[in-house]
């Protein structure tokens, strides 16, 4: 059984990672154009000053993919892998709560654990550490970025976790309409705190040195040594389009795993219903 | 969809599969999905098995940026 589960959550997942690429090949790849676009002015504009202030300049590194490949083939590669891996855990954890998490159909159990693979993987680490095109993100401060990220990561699918896990020891108490707003607000409340006590990744120690005291690492405006604006800011347009589209995409797979594996499942774990249906089904005019 | 009228009740919670015996492929499949989301979102950035190549980085680039992961 939960090998057939696994296998369904896997094939769902790839389909989910396959219509993301879609999307984000539309909607995306222009804005991570513009982003890179803007990086590649920037650095020439730095360069420039370099030069004129007779500093070295730092010859970029040679490209080992092209953009096309980057646009056309790797991001597809990546979506579709992460839709994979999402799709394996996503059908690890429906497997594990079938049955342990009350009364649900199967299909509505595919749903709220997709619900909760969006939440926990994806939107809650995004409110703190929203995702970033090309030329946001200091080089310097990857390790800790990467490490405050998937803290973030952790926290919010543990504390989903336990929220569903007392939601399920208040229901016998409060009913389950009471005991889910409970687990809800308490699952708001520790997160936020969570949020509130991990550091903006602006005030890192190295981009403290480095760049005063901001909040994030976009990009301000270059200036030159009078202080005149030679190069702009990141463009802000572009920065919301990109970090819009990649909540939409990330809810259009989570959305397509639990869609596409609910039918699936159902027909998993009702497998002919023609032979169940033959001892005298009940009449039930309120059924599905 | 069946069309056969399917009862309410006993169509929810079907199956209570038991974890102690099918725990070698849910962890299993944990492991690899974990190394999957690894390999396409962290390696060869803030930590790195293949040394000081950058091919997995380079080639994911795009999808680790948008997925929100943080890239260079």
């Amino acid at each position: 059984m939960e090998k057939r589960l696994i296998l369904r959550g896997v094939l769902a997942g790839a389909l989910a990672g396959l219509l993301a690429f879609v999307f984000a090949r539309i909607f995306a790849e222009p804005q991570i154009g513009r982003a890179i676009d803007y990086e590649n002015g920037r650095d020439a504009a730095q360069a420039a000053l370099d030069k004129a202030a007779g500093l070295p300049v730092d010859p970029a590194g040679p490209d080992l993919f092209s953009r096309t490949v980057q646009a056309d083939v790797g991001i597809g590669v990546g979506l579709i892998l992460f839709g994979v891996a999402m799709g394996a855990i996503f059908a690890v954890v429906y497997t594990v709560c079938l049955g342990r998490v009350g009364n649900l159909r199967p299909r509505t159990l595919a749903l709220l654990v997709a619900g909760g693979g969006f939440l926990g993987f994806s939107l809650v680490p995004f409110l703190k550490y929203p995702a970033n095109p090309p030329a946001i993100g200091h080089e310097e401060t990857i390790r800790a970025r990467t490490g405050l990220y998937l803290i973030m990561v952790v926290c919010s699918i543990t504390l989903l976790a336990l929220a569903v896990w007392c939601g399920q020891r208040l229901k016998e108490r409060f009913g389950t309409w009471n005991a889910t707003l409970l687990a809800g607000a308490a699952f708001a409340v520790a997160i936020g705190v969570v949020i509130a006590l991990l550091p903006p990744l602006g005030h890192l120690a190295a981009n403290r040195e480095h760049y005063g005291d901001h909040a994030t690492e976009t990009p301000l405006p270059l200036t030159d040594p009078h202080g005149r604006i030679v190069y702009p800011g990141f463009p802000a347009d572009v920065l919301f389009q990109f970090r819009l589209y990649s909540v939409a995409a990330q809810l259009l797979m989570w959305s397509a795993i639990g869609l596409v594996f609910a039918p699936l499942a159902e027909r998993v774990l009702h497998p002919a219903p023609a032979v169940r249906a033959a001892p005298a089904p009940r009449a039930d005019p309120m059924g599905v | 969809m069946s069309s056969m009228s399917t009862p309410g009740s006993s169509e929810a919670t079907p199956v209570v599969l038991p974890v102690s015996q099918a725990v070698l492929w849910l962890a299993g499949t944990t492991i690899l999905a974990l190394a999957l989301y690894y390999f396409i979102g962290v390696d060869q950035g803030a930590v790195s098995v293949f040394g000081r190549d950058m091919h997995v980085h380079e080639f994911v680039h795009d999808a680790r940026h948008f997925l929100g992961f943080p890239c260079h």
